[in-house]
């Protein structure tokens, strides 16, 4: 109804709308964790551009993702300045050198600890493409079913696809609860003051907050009515079948992990250090 | 044939909140392979019937029991939800909670999901069903974007894949146009013959389900049974209008011109009643002695909507689109037309829930300058959905809650607050909580809600599905108070005597547009238009035909005077 | 309904559900503090509720699922030692939820006070130890820093559960009906 600015799935085409879901989900897992773990600056560079190039090809379209990006920047720029505030030598002692690019007291900014904040944006931006092709083109009830294809218990992934499900949903009550109350006079609109706008998001949470409770019951009462939860399987109308291209990419996210366990030995620990 | 799958012996109910049993001392016996039709007054416990037939009570809906109910040999109180989900299927009355899947197709597999059914043969079936109901076009839509009416055809494809031997309906044709509910009632009597189902309806709208054989018709009212004939017997003795619900027009009719309906064995049809000259001339004196006023309304424009449209998404197949038409003050119309059609989308825009294409204006006042309270000050809007509108947790604050956000002062709160209750039907329960209430009594909370602002205008979205003649009847006639006072008044409607009965205007839609803007009347006489909007005949027309009258719609209007004047 | 083994649906629902509304609550009804990434929020009394009445297993999985989904579609990425902190958080509450009886409409003073010292020690254990040590450890943050975030969160959460919280607490506990009660007068 409103703009919604909350990421969900959009059906498509392209080649990686048609990769398994399962697929998607083991290279997301892979590559994060891979990402997580080192500090390899060539490594992290490569993934930033592939995940760059891998949105591309899905068609996705900047106004699709505009928002969140310019979200992610704000924080990441303020958290770069907070980790700067707290300890400006971090980077020596990591990288075991000094450097000094601007000599300020405390504040003395090193070239050692330039590179350390560079690493840590690129750990932050590097995951954010994948992240966002796989919620982007990935079907949630696609999703449950490949979580419990690797051997998440049926009944997890299927709570985690019901709350992906009535995400829109509960987005829709709030807004519908919102237009009810103030058709019946309860002023949210940018005509009312701070704080009554604030007393009225109040009258809409905790309606909002009750009536999905009761809405826990009438649906775990419609789902044993149709026999959820009774077998130790069950099947997925949407399930797809393994296809060549998804044993291919598979195989690349192992590949992945295997380079950043290699660049472990080559740099001898999780940091790449070009100051030694 | 005799031997009984449903059987309550000396039964009684009472729910852990209520001071008194819900249902008392119940014996009924249902064979297997009937059809039944469960009728009563909203409130009177057809839905907690129903909630003992599929296990809800006592595995969900705590109380306490006395006697006996057993449901295919199996005793209730004994029996797990689960065991009963193989041989009870149900669609709720309340067919918005009953979808689980993200989309429709995946809601109608769920059961056969559970099931573990390969997967090819849940798309086979699903499939199936969707060709028969004719909801191909639905099945990769979420169930939340779908209209009133399309929820309810999806939730009966979700029951009807999994065959199990007593099917329950309750309320299937609430938010159904006519065309679909005949439609409905043809396929439910289909299944029922294929897989020798034992089916019970619930319904208020008994005409509707006449269409098709019904066995019997068993009465509830205030908890206890009062009637259970076979359907011939049972409009013999009129014990229908004496409980306060809606008996099938034509024979209200036939009753009128005095026709002796003892006299005639089968009534349940219009069809195989007897054609003899003595019944068509007794119709068509009574015909030409009805004196037939017409009013007329002076016009004073006061909504003007100007190529007013919106899309929800890209590719929606029928968005509403260039709507434009002036209402004006003091109209009582009614909107018709198909399920899908746009018409609560129409209201939507009008009252600013969602953004439009095109121009609204109120009385020379661009509707997109003000918020979606100001509007309401001036049009109020009684949404289809109930549980879209309520907040609050007890009926009587529920209620109030539009006065007190304009701060009206307690003592004024109360006496309009209990006035309205008293319009509604719900001044006895004004200190319950509203999850206590039965789905028609909630939905007229909703209407109470809006009625107590008198706004200037009123939209009510499908204010009479779900509910019984007598409350339809009260809340209609204090409608039609308001509308001599001045008040503007648009409901939207699949029931074509109200449209007749209480409007003066109609605007039909069909797919997403205006198609026609006339009086009722005109309407149901063009075959082309009643096509295209899925409305219906009334049964009235029907049997004005059946006893070749003169003029077929005379005797419709000859028949609403007669009604206006009692 | 009771006799399935693993989770029971109402558990099933609770979790999906609750982290629907948690990812909603987190998008549209923070409050900013000031400090950077530090907001009150109504998502914590939420969660506590929550936790109260489905216990443990629906409090950790709600503030696992619901903080790690809303971190992915609001920032496309996740903070998994703040996620783990949120889910201990639900872990710890629902199993003091487990001594209440809300479900029948008791909430007394007492209860209200062991619940309140309840969920400030979980507001501790989460923000002050799980959230820091997680970042030290797996984003090799300067310590300073996560410790002055997991000091303010705790505060701004532990006042908000105080005050919303049992609010909501109450509140669920008054919508139950008393048995026997309704009658039509
Ligand atoms: N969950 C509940 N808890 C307490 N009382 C209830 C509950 N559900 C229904 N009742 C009471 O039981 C009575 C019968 O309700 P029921 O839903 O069976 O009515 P109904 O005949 O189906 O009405 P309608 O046509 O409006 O759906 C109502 O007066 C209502 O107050
Ligand atoms: N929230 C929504 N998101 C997307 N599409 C929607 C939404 N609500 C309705 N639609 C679509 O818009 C069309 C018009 O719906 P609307 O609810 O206005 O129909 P209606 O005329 O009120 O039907 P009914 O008589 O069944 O209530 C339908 O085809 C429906 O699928
Ligand atoms: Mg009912
Ligand atoms: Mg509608």
């Amino acid at each position: 109804m409103n703009d919604s600015k909350i990421l969900g799935y959009q059906p498509g085409n392209s080649f990686i709308h048609a990769l398994n879901a399962t697929t998607k989900m083991i290279f997301l897992i892979l590559v994060s964790i891979a990402c997580m773990v080192t500090y390899d600056t060539r490594f992290l560079i490569a993934i930033c551009i592939l995940s760059l190039i891998l949105l591309k090809v899905a068609g996705i379209k900047w106004k699709q993702v505009s928002f969140i990006v310019k979200f992610i920047i704000v924080f990441a720029i303020i958290n770069i300045i907070a980790v700067f505030i707290f300890q400006p030598t971090y980077g020596e002692i990591l990288y075991h050198s000094k450097t000094v690019l601007i000599n300020a007291g405390y504040f003395t900014l090193t070239a050692q600890e330039l590179f350390y904040l560079f690493n840590v944006i690129l750990k932050y931006i590097c995951s954010i493409p994948l992240v966002l092709l796989f919620l982007l083109t990935t079907n949630p009830s696609q999703f449950a079913a490949s979580l419990n294809k690797i051997g998440v218990s049926y009944k997890v992934a299927y709570a985690v696809s019901l709350a992906l499900r009535y995400i829109p949903n509960i987005q829709e009550s709030y807004w519908s609860i919102s237009a009810a109350q103030q058709a019946r006079g309860n002023e949210l609109s940018k005509k009312a003051s701070l704080g009554k706008r604030i007393h009225g998001i109040l009258n809409i949470v905790t309606p909002l907050i009750f009536s999905s409770l009761d809405r826990i019951d009438t649906i775990s009462t419609a789902m044993q009515l149709r026999r959820f939860g009774s077998k130790k399987k069950r099947t997925w109308y949407v399930a797809e079948n393994f296809n060549l291209a998804d044993y291919l990419v598979t195989t690349l996210a192992f590949i992945l992990v295997l380079v950043v366990i290699l660049l472990f030995k080559v740099n001898s620990g999780r940091f790449y250090n070009p100051f030694v | 044939m005799t031997e009984p799958i449903i059987e309550f012996k000396d039964f009684s109910f009472k729910y852990n909140s209520q001071a008194e049993p819900t249902l008392k001392n119940i014996n009924l016996k249902i064979n297997k392979g009937e059809k039944i039709l469960l009728a009563g007054p909203s409130g009177s416990g057809k839905s907690t019937i129903g909630r003992c037939l599929n296990g809800l009570i006592p595995n969900i809906y705590q109380g306490e029991v006395k006697g006996k109910c057993l449901v295919n040999g199996k005793d209730i109180t004994s029996t797990s939800l689960f065991d009963f989900s193989f041989t009870t299927s149900t669609i709720l009355q309340d067919a918005d909670s009953q979808f689980i899947g993200l989309t429709v197709g995946e809601d109608i597999a769920f059961a056969l999901e559970n099931d573990c059914q390969p997967k090819d043969k849940m798309h086979q079936t699903v499939n199936q069903w969707a060709d028969e109901l004719k909801i191909k076009e639905l099945l990769t839509q979420s169930p939340q974007s779908l209209s009133g009416g399309q929820k309810q055809i999806v939730a009966l494809a979700g029951v009807l894949v999994d065959e199990s031997p007593i099917l329950l309906f309750d309320e299937p044709l609430a938010n159904l146009d006519p065309a679909s509910g005949l439609k409905t009632m043809a396929i439910i009597d289909k299944i029922q013959k294929e897989l020798n189902a034992t089916v019970i309806i619930i319904e208020h709208r008994v005409e509707e389900v006449l269409s098709q054989p019904i066995d019997r018709i068993i009465l509830v009212n205030e908890g206890t049974i009062v009637a259970d004939q076979p359907t011939n017997q049972l409009l013999h003795s009129h014990t229908l209008e004496k409980i306060g619900v809606r008996e099938p027009l034509y024979l209200k009719a036939l009753t009128a011109a005095d026709v002796n309906l003892s006299s005639i064995k089968e009534v349940d049809q219009i069809s195989t009643l007897p054609v003899s000259e003595k019944i068509s001339d007794k119709l068509a004196a009574w015909t030409k002695q009805a004196k037939i006023t017409k009013k007329e309304a002076d016009n004073l424009p006061l909504l003007k909507l100007d190529h007013v449209g919106y899309q929800y998404s890209k590719n929606q197949p029928y968005p509403l689109k260039d709507v434009s038409t002036t209402i004006n003050q003091g109209d009582f119309i009614s909107i018709v037309g198909q399920n899908g059609a746009g018409k609560t989308t129409l209201c939507r825009t009008i009252c600013g829930f969602i953004s439009n294409e095109g121009k609204i204006t109120l009385k020379d006042q661009n509707l997109s300058d003000l918020s979606i309270k100001e509007r309401a000050e001036k049009i109020g809007y009684v949404m289809q959905d109930p549980n879209q509108m309520i907040s609050q947790k007890m009926i009587f604050d529920e209620i109030a809650l539009g006065l007190r956000l304009r701060n009206v002062d307690e003592e004024t709160i109360k006496q309009k607050v209990d006035q309205t209750l008293k319009i509604c039907g719900l001044y006895p329960f004004r200190h319950w909580p509203i999850s206590a209430l039965s789905f028609g009594q909630k939905k007229r909370v909703t209407i109470a809600a809006i009625l107590v602002l008198e706004p200037e205008i009123i939209i009510l979205d499908e204010p009479t599905a779900g509910q019984d003649w007598k409350t339809y009847t009260e809340i209609m006639s204090f409608l039609k108070h308001l509308n001599t006072i001045g008040k503007t008044i648009i409901i939207i409607t699949h029931d074509m005597h109200l449209m007749l009965e209480y409007t003066s205007r109609s605007l039909a839609f069909a797919k997403g547009k205006l198609i026609a803007d006339t009086t009722p009347i005109e309407l149901l006489t063009n075959q082309a238009l009643i096509k295209e909007a899925s409305l219906k005949r009334t049964s009235l027309y029907d049997l004005a035909k059946h006893y070749n009258l003169p003029d077929p719609n005379k005797f419709v209007q000859a028949y609403i005077n007669f009604e206006q004047q009692n | 309904m009771n006799n399935q083994k693993g989770l029971s649906v109402k558990s099933v629902v609770a979790i999906g559900i609750g982290a629907a509304i948690y990812v909603i609550l987190a998008r549209f009804t923070s409050i900013p503090t000031g400090i950077p990434n530090t907001n009150i929020e109504i998502v914590y009394p939420f969660l506590a509720l929550l936790a109260t009445i489905y216990g443990p297993v629906v409090g950790f999985s709600v503030g696992f699922i619901g903080h790690a989904l809303s971190d992915f579609l609001m920032y496309g990425q996740t903070w998994w030692s703040w996620v783990l902190a949120t889910a201990v958080l639900g872990l710890i509450i629902g199993l003091y939820g487990m001594r209440l009886d809300l479900e029948n409409g008791v909430f007394t003073t007492k209860q209200m006070i062991g619940f309140n010292i309840v969920q400030i020690i979980a507001n501790v254990v989460s923000w002050l130890i799980i959230a820091p040590v997680g970042d030290i450890l797996i984003y090799s943050e300067p310590q300073n820093k996560v410790f002055l975030q997991g000091a303010t969160a705790t505060i701004t959460n532990s006042i908000s559960i105080l005050i919303l919280g049992t609010i909501l607490l109450k509140a669920y506990a008054a919508t139950k009906v008393k048995k026997g009660s309704l009658r039509r007068d």
